[in-house]
């Protein structure tokens, strides 16, 4: 049990972490997620000892990291593959942290076997590719076989062989009834491997909540739809329709609509009577790796912009843009993957009573999302 | 996807490992420090280069001296031993600072401090082992080339018993004690190349600097650090007499200095890494 109570951590004017209040229970997989810099591995050190929180406190069952009776046999960390010295070989880097430790010596040949590096024990770990980096660091953070176990990023450049291991590793782990604590960026990882979810964008909570909640919470549904191309003036007509009906309209960059408030049946209704032919009327869910964007939308310190290469393309020949349409709110690119964010529930995802299911149809929601709307009204306000 | 686990269900049976669970203690981090030192090649190449450095400079100092004629008066052979402990010292220093810099260059301390989390026990234990391996290695030596010398040279005077003690294992205890206060700097300095840099410095400027303050106004700081710059400490050691101005250090004395200097930039290691962020 991992429990911290207002975490706050500032270097200098920059605060990495701010009020950070969770618990990490036993038995199952927790998964820390959160964008790159929003503060899950200083999260990670303030809990291991390493950094001096400015503010608040975590507690390693019960006690703090460095007055716990036997910190290695209770706890084992992955912190940073690359956290070893190149010019020890694996054996050797994981018999000395066993000596430390007081774990006898045979068990190193034990985890070595557990993660698969038996063959290349004699081997210095500066010749060892990102995987095999990660298996050391895994197996240095099982040595002690502790009750506690934290791994930050445990999958980076693993190949699907080792990410399946991995997963498999932390479900047994944590069915075993120890408590394990996974941070990643990855958002469809997590889905996959832990069972609850903390979230935090700029040092501060964002969620803290159960994989099944989350997504319920933060899912929302769309229709897509396309007029036919040839005739701008049908989808025209269409979005006025389908406006007028209490639905919202967004432009997808192909040209397609994106409908949300709306049921399937009533798009096609109303398409019928405004006697607009449909080629497409498809529905979507939002995956969770979009709900977690939208969640994050506002936290992301580095974002990532198109190199749009301008000065050197030729000028753009009028009207290739929008069909002579009139302008209208175009879905917000979430950057890095190109997935396209759902628009912001109206309500905030986190006040809904956590585990319901979703409301009745896909597209039924009378609550009308607002697009273009700011993000949820807990993300965080700058802490600086 | 798996079930997830009921919010508020009460907690599960906690994990129980089957290995024996056992406090670690100070010998514990005693071993693992060793393990860690004779498990990097630095530790090869530099005490390598420091044992060849000794004999290579220490007995062809004495052979030139033998080949001459010219009369040593009541001075020993041993006292050559210097030439060679000058530039081993540039090992020992390397040695020092890399048996925890090294640490921080990599992030290995991080993991270090995770599998044990007092701070001055990983301290205390690299100093033991970082010391004993040092002392030891170089006392040997310094007791070959020693011998070597004395056999070479029969012009010198033969040596006393306390000429010897304190060509070998004052030697020796000087250099590992040289080797503690880079391991200190090390550590609060916590960047390889930066800490043997200053280093260095220490070791060389103060004399280098000396040697260049002609003015008559210095003379006081001219003479303080003819005396107690290491090098002269070093000379020091194999003299009864001070060397250098009439109350300089003799004998022990450097060992004694230097043994103290070690000892507050320990202290001040050891309070650093106990308050500061890893």
């Amino acid at each position: 049990m991992i429990e911290a109570v207002g975490l706050t951590k500032r270097y200098g004017a920059k605060t990495a972490v701010y009020n950070l209040s969770f618990q990490v229970r036993p038995g199952v997989v927790t998964g820390f997620l959160g964008p790159n810099g929003s503060g899950k591995s200083t999260t990670m050190r303030m809990i291991l000892g390493l950094d001096r929180p400015t503010a608040g406190h975590v507690t390693i069952g019960g006690h703090p990291f460095r007055q716990l009776p036997n910190a290695p046999r209770q706890v084992g960390a992955l912190l940073d593959a690359k956290a070893v010295h190149g010019g020890r070989s694996a054996r050797s880097h994981l018999l000395s942290l066993a000596q430390l430790a007081g774990i006898p010596a045979q068990r190193v040949d034990e985890v070595l076997g557990v993660v698969g590096l038996q063959d290349v024990a004699k081997r210095r770990s500066k010749g060892f590719s990102l995987g095999m980096g990660q298996r050391l660091g895994i197996a240095a953070a099982l040595l002690g076989d502790p009750q506690v176990l934290l791994f930050d990023e445990p999958v980076n450049g693993l190949d699907p062989e080792g990410i399946l291991w991995v997963r498999n590793l932390m479900k047994k782990l944590a069915a075993e009834g120890r408590t394990v604590f996974v941070s990643s960026h990855l958002m469809s990882e997590m889905a996959l491997t832990a069972d609850h979810l903390i979230v935090i964008g700029r040092g501060q909570l964002l969620a803290d909540m159960s994989v099944t909640d989350f997504i319920s919470a933060n899912s929302a549904d769309f229709a897509r739809v396309r007029t036919p191309g040839t005739e701008p003036g049908q989808r025209e007509k269409l979005t006025a329709a389908l406006m007028e009906a209490g639905g919202q309209v967004m432009s997808e960059p192909d040209g397609a609509m994106r409908v949300t408030g709306l049921p399937l049946p009533r798009i096609s209704d109303l398409a019928h009577d405004a006697d607009v032919r449909l080629w497409e009327l498809s529905p979507h869910q939002a995956s969770l790796e979009e709900a977690y964007m939208r969640l994050t939308q506002g936290a992301v310190d580095y974002r990532s912009t198109d190199d749009r290469l301008a000065h050197l393309q030729p000028p753009q020949q009028p009207g290739h843009h929008g069909y002579g349409m009139p302008p209208q709110p175009v879905v917000q690119e979430v950057p890095q993957q190109g997935w396209y964010a759902p628009p912001p529930p109206g309500q905030n995802p986190y006040a809904g009573a956590p585990g319901q299911a979703p409301a009745p149809g896909p597209y039924a929601s009378p609550a009308a999302p607002q697009p273009g709307t700011p993000q949820p009204s807990d993300t965080p306000k700058d802490a600086r | 996807m798996t079930a997830p686990a009921p919010h508020h269900a009460p907690a599960p049976h906690s994990y129980v490992s089957p290995i024996p669970v056992r406090r670690a203690n100070l010998g514990d981090a005693l071993a693992s420090e060793w393990t860690k030192i004779r498990s990097v090649r630095s530790t090869l190449w530099t005490l390598g280069v420091m044992i060849l450095l000794m004999l290579v400079i220490g007995l062809g100092v004495a052979a030139i001296a033998a080949s001459s004629e010219a009369p040593m008066g009541d001075e020993s052979a041993l006292g050559f031993g210097f030439f060679g402990m000058l530039p081993a010292s540039i090992c020992v220093i390397t040695l020092g600072v890399l048996t925890i810099a090294s640490e921080y260059g990599t992030g290995m301390i991080r993991t270090t401090l995770t599998a044990c989390p007092s701070r001055a026990r990983v301290l205390t234990a690299k100093a033991i082992v970082f010391f004993l391996l040092v002392f030891t290695v170089t006392t040997v030596v310094a007791a070959i080339v020693g011998a070597g010398q004395v056999a070479l040279v029969d012009t010198a005077a033969s040596p006393s018993a306390s000429d010897w003690l304190r060509a070998t294992v004052g030697a020796g205890a000087y250099l590992a004690m040289l080797g503690l206060l880079s391991l200190a700097l090390g550590t609060l300095i916590r960047h390889s190349a930066g800490a043997i840099t200053v280093m260095i410095g220490l070791l060389l400027l103060p004399l280098v600097a000396a040697l260049f303050m002609f003015s008559e106004a210095l003379k006081s700081v001219q003479e303080w650090l003819f005396t107690y710059a290491i090098p002269s400490q070093m000379i020091s050691l194999y003299a009864a007499q001070p060397p250098f101005g009439e109350n300089g250090p003799s004998g022990w004395e450097p060992l004694l200095i230097m043994t103290g200097v070690a000892g507050v930039a320990l202290a001040g290691a050891f309070a650093l890494l106990n308050n500061r962020d890893v």
